[in-house]
């Protein structure tokens, strides 16, 4: 299906292993190292259940990754659209005969794992664009049917998870595909334009939301509404990282979290544990790791010969970024609680899986970066 | 789909197609820069600069405080004995939502500590009245086989906690309990009125209910004892973290003297009546007793139906405390006032007489001496001496009702003997003209006069007001303040002594400036011992004729007299009418005996003694006792040499007192 290149693409494996991205793998471990000893907070202390579930997942999924970014750029190009069109029947079938957990029905059942596919489609939605622009002319990129086609791609997704229903998921698939789109050249006039159009729906929006999630948004605006209901987490969260102080409590000494005061500590909450017992100065550091690895997933994008690969990289370099800023910036009381998982560090196995495969297609872009995709 | 197209490497529109995202991506790079120093700031601000805040929400997250009742304060007698302390109980405590299964652990409790079902509807009743984290009290004072059996199946009762805990005592039972009051369980009213109370409540908090306990409020009530616990989200108890030990509450010293106070009780034993005996220069009660009295220490844990309605359906009323809250006709005691006034105010010399025929007719109408043959001439030495109505009938006529008034209400009557010390305290009633027209709209009769002259009529006063009365004419006429608590601002008896002589040094003022100058006393602090009479020559002639009343012949506490200069003392017999006497009953002339009780006279004694060197003033009163001389003076004479019995005791306990100042 390919037409040969010019190039010799016939790379050895130690060719390949030799242009491995060591600083990203570097990155990657530290952080599912502190994640794991996070995760062992949280169980106060012991190895149980969630921390031995999250090591045995970084473990299994990290493996995933170095053996797929084996794989041909190629591989990933020519699957894109199978791979988006897989993660959609995923949702379809999670919308029909998912499994519902605290209300809502975002998993599937694999038997073997319970997939979330809303999290799969964090990934599909990039890969899918960067497939889409790939071979699209500049002049032709801003043609009403790119335009109608690529809007159709997105929102697919979106409303399937909206009606799952996971708002946070939904937003944050739409920001990433968003960005991606921008950057594949879309006319700036149309973010523009659907910005002002949301704006002006947005209080159409707000009146079709759920209860819980309006309360949620009121209650960003206005914690101390309702500090033992939907206030509750943004305080609590508050009140730890605040606490934590220059070089926090210590290991194993968080007693927001130890004595439950916080939230959903596994999951979402995972840095308001860290920041609590490492402080200002854990933060700092786990946010430079985080920056470390989305500079160095950007660098590879820029490098990349192919316009898939790069726009992949941007594309998700970018996405790492959103869903870290958003979980930051929620926890620490900047935006409204929102479920949004920290890549790597929260407690999830299909966040964790689309993390790997992401970053196993950043590899392949690294190693294939003098390949041309025709 | 897969159609093959030519390859653009460098092509013009793959150049601009590169270039574009090279250009934003620079854009986003930038953008995310600015986001990440933004949340690097947000955690500056939240954990350096704001970290202390955060770090004080985040203990009191995690710190809970359990007050304890704070120990509360003993009361002691003038000798250091203890007479109303703390005692050691055994109780069980519950915290609801520690208890996995509330009902079974209940029924199983029931069981074990044999509770009625009526005790058990209590306490379920009480459970869901107070909210789930709070102590619920299952017993007050478990019997140390009660304590010893929950013990032993306390492995099966998880959630129910065995407390060593402190309640009050009062040792000397019911000898106390007019002076001293009773604690019982803080209501909702006094947690409003008092706000020490309320800040130190705890369920199960003891507060002074009347008397002392409750006047001595704040110094007794002592602080809470804190413990703190680090607690989870849910409110349990993670262990404990700190212990801060409360301070007992203050010790208030009495003046009474317990040996004292228990003879008052044995004295009143089987009668309604009061007795109190005061020091005439220092003004501290050495006694003060009410009869019939109950014992306090039911009260402490809920007292029971059967025993409150015992105490309050008493026809001899014992919750009243007689001796403040008491307000009878004084009778012939008031005698020694009234003849004060007549030679104060120069109605009368002492040697005025008057022809006793047993009645004197007046104004219409027959006014009766209490010796139906009458005690001939008399003068006013016989006068007080025998107790002779006509002639105080006769002396009242010409003194006046209004200035007969001015002189009683200089002695203290008319006028609470504590100032702020006992609610319950009466004032009584010394009348006037200009009284009776503002109280009653009506004027005054001359007739009234008469008998207000013999203490009967409207005048009203307190056991406790006509033992100041005797004990200011004891002392040489001379204002005295009572009190019942050692004070270490106290001045010392010499000191007092010395004050009352440079009191005398004061050029005669008239009658009115003297009363102010009494009040004037409480703006300054600086206590005035000032004089009461013009001419101490009146006060002198006054005492000595209460001297006459009980080691004369014919005195009317002749009976009752001791002869032993060591104990003789003076007094004057009172004998109240409670209700006007008929005609037939006149002539019937029956004894106390055969009269329904409730028609019976109430029986008083005021003395003062040793006759030589007063120091201690007394008041008994019998309520429907009879005559003063039959059924009082003879307990004033037991009363009065026990009192100078113990006066060394006192002495040396005075002494010290001095020292230690």
């Amino acid at each position: 299906m390919f037409e040969q290149s010019s190039y010799s693409e016939q790379y050895t494996f130690f060719q390949k292993l030799r242009s491995f991205d060591f600083v990203l793998i570097f990155c990657v471990l530290c952080l599912g190292i502190i994640s794991n000893f996070s995760m062992y907070s949280t169980d106060g202390g012991e190895f149980l259940y969630h921390s031995k579930s999250h090591f045995i997942r970084f473990v299994t999924f990290f493996s995933m990754m170095i053996f797929l970014s084996f794989f041909n750029l190629r591989f990933w190009h020519s699957t894109a659209y199978l791979f988006y069109t897989i993660t959609l029947g995923f949702l379809i079938w999670a919308s029909m005969y998912g499994v519902t957990a605290s209300g809502s029905q975002r998993w599937i059942n694999l038997y073997f794992i319970n997939l979330q596919p809303s999290e799969l489609m964090k990934i599909a939605i990039i890969v899918c664009f960067a497939r889409y622009f790939h071979r699209e002319q500049m002049s032709n990129i801003n043609s009403f049917k790119n335009i109608i086609l690529s809007m159709a791609i997105l929102l697919l997704p979106i409303l399937l998870v909206v009606s799952q229903p996971d708002l946070g998921t939904s937003i944050l698939i739409a920001i990433s595909g968003v960005i991606v789109l921008w950057l594949a050249g879309f006319n700036i006039k149309y973010f523009i334009y659907s910005g002002l159009t949301l704006i002006i729906s947005l209080p159409f929006v707000i009146s079709m939301l759920k209860p819980y999630q309006k309360q949620r948004v009121l209650t960003f605006f206005n914690p101390d509404r309702d500090p033992l209901g939907a206030g509750y987490q943004i305080i609590q969260s508050k009140i730890a990282v605040g606490s934590g102080g220059l070089t926090g409590k210590g290991f194993l000494k968080g007693t927001q979290s130890y004595l439950e005061f916080l939230p959903e500590k596994h999951t979402d909450f995972i840095f308001t544990l860290f920041s609590e017992e490492h402080g200002f100065i854990g933060s700092v550091i786990l946010l430079i790791l985080y920056g470390i690895l989305i500079f160095r997933i950007l660098n590879i994008g820029s490098h990349s010969r192919s316009f898939f690969g790069k726009l992949f990289c941007y594309g998700f370099g970018s996405a790492i970024f959103v869903y870290v800023a958003v979980n930051m910036s929620m926890v620490l009381g900047l935006l409204p609680i929102v479920g949004s998982p920290l890549p790597i560090m929260s407690y999830g196995g299909s966040s964790m899986l689309a993390t790997m495969i992401g970053l196993s297609i950043v590899m392949s872009t690294k190693i294939h970066s003098k390949q041309i995709i025709h | 789909m897969f159609t093959e197209l030519p390859v653009f490497d460098g092509g013009d529109s793959n150049v601009r197609k590169f270039n574009t995202v090279n250009r934003r991506v620079f854009i986003l790079k930038i953008a995310k820069g600015i986001i990440f120093t933004g949340i690097v700031a947000r955690l500056f601000s939240l954990q350096i600069t704001e970290n202390k805040k955060y770090l004080t929400l985040s203990d009191k997250n995690r710190l809970r405080e359990w007050r304890l009742p704070p120990v509360r304060g003993e009361f002691e007698d003038y000798f250091g004995n203890v007479v109303a302390g703390n005692t050691k109980v055994y109780q069980l405590h519950v915290v609801p939502e520690q208890v996995e299964d509330f009902k079974y652990l209940m029924v199983r409790l029931k069981n074990i500590l044999s509770l009625s079902d009526k005790q058990f509807s209590k306490i379920v009743k009480k459970k869901k009245q107070q909210k789930p984290w709070e102590t619920l009290i299952i017993s007050e004072s478990l019997t140390w086989d009660q304590f010893s059996k929950v013990n032993f199946y306390l492995h099966e009762l998880s959630g129910a906690k065995p407390v060593l805990s402190v309640a009050r005592s009062y040792p000397y039972k019911a000898n106390y309990t007019h002076v001293l009051g009773y604690v019982a369980q803080a209501s909702e009213s006094d947690l409003l009125e008092n706000e020490e109370i309320k800040n130190k409540h705890v369920p199960g908090l003891r507060v002074g209910k009347t008397g002392l306990e409750k006047t001595f409020e704040n110094s007794l009530i002592g602080t809470n004892s804190v413990k703190r616990y680090e607690v989870n989200a849910f409110g349990k108890r993670i262990n404990q973290v700190d212990f801060k030990e409360g301070e007992k509450g203050q010790k208030v010293k009495l003046t009474i003297d317990t040996e004292i106070q228990k003879l008052c009780n044995e004295l009143l034993a089987e009668k309604s009546g009061s007795i109190s005996v005061m020091d005439i220069y220092t003004g501290e009660i050495v006694a003060m007793h009410s009869s019939p009295s109950f014992d306090p220490n039911l009260f402490m844990y809920g007292i029971s139906y059967k025993d409150w309605d015992l105490i309050r359906k008493n026809p001899l009323k014992p919750l009243i405390n007689k001796t403040i809250s008491g307000l009878y006709s004084p009778g012939s005691t008031i005698k020694p006032i009234v003849a004060l006034s007549a030679l104060e105010n120069d109605v009368i010399s002492t040697k005025f007489k008057v022809n006793c025929t047993g009645k004197m007719e007046m104004y219409g109408q027959t006014y009766h001496c209490w010796k139906k043959k009458g005690h001939g001439i008399v003068d006013l030495r016989d006068a007080l001496k025998q107790s002779c109505d006509t002639y105080f009938y006769e002396m009242s006529r010409r003194l006046g009702v209004d200035r007969l008034n001015i002189t009683a209400k200089r002695f203290g009557l008319g006028n609470t003997v504590f100032k702020n010390l006992y609610s319950e305290e009466k004032k009584g009633l010394v009348p006037s003209t200009k009284w009776k027209k503002n109280a009653l709209g009506k004027g005054w009769v001359l007739g009234e006069t008469l008998i207000t002259g013999i203490g009967q009529g409207y005048i009203q006063t307190t056991p406790l007001q006509l033992c100041l009365m005797t004990a200011q004419l004891a002392n040489g006429g001379f204002k005295i303040f009572p009190r019942i608590t050692v004070d270490k601002n106290q001045e010392s008896l010499e000191k007092i002594k010395y004050k009352m002589k440079e009191s005398l040094k004061i050029t005669n003022e008239n009658s009115s400036s003297l009363i102010r100058s009494a009040e004037e006393i409480f703006s300054t602090g600086e206590k005035e011992y000032n004089k009461l009479f013009r001419n101490q020559e009146n006060i002198k002639f006054v005492l000595e004729a209460m001297s006459a009343s009980t080691n004369e012949v014919r005195g009317t506490s002749y009976r009752s007299r001791i002869d032993d200069p060591k104990y003789r003392f003076a007094g004057k017999t009172g004998t109240a009418q409670v209700k006007k006497i008929t005609k037939l009953q006149r002539e019937l002339d029956l004894d106390t005996a055969q009269i329904p009780y409730e028609e019976r006279d109430h029986a008083w004694y005021v003395a003062f003694g040793p006759y030589k060197d007063p120091r201690y003033a007394l008041c008994v009163l019998v309520e429907h006792g009879g005559s003063g001389s039959a059924t009082a003076a003879p307990l004033a004479k037991k009363l009065m040499k026990k009192i100078i019995d113990r006066h060394e005791e006192r002495e040396k306990i005075r002494k010290n007192n001095l020292v230690d100042i």
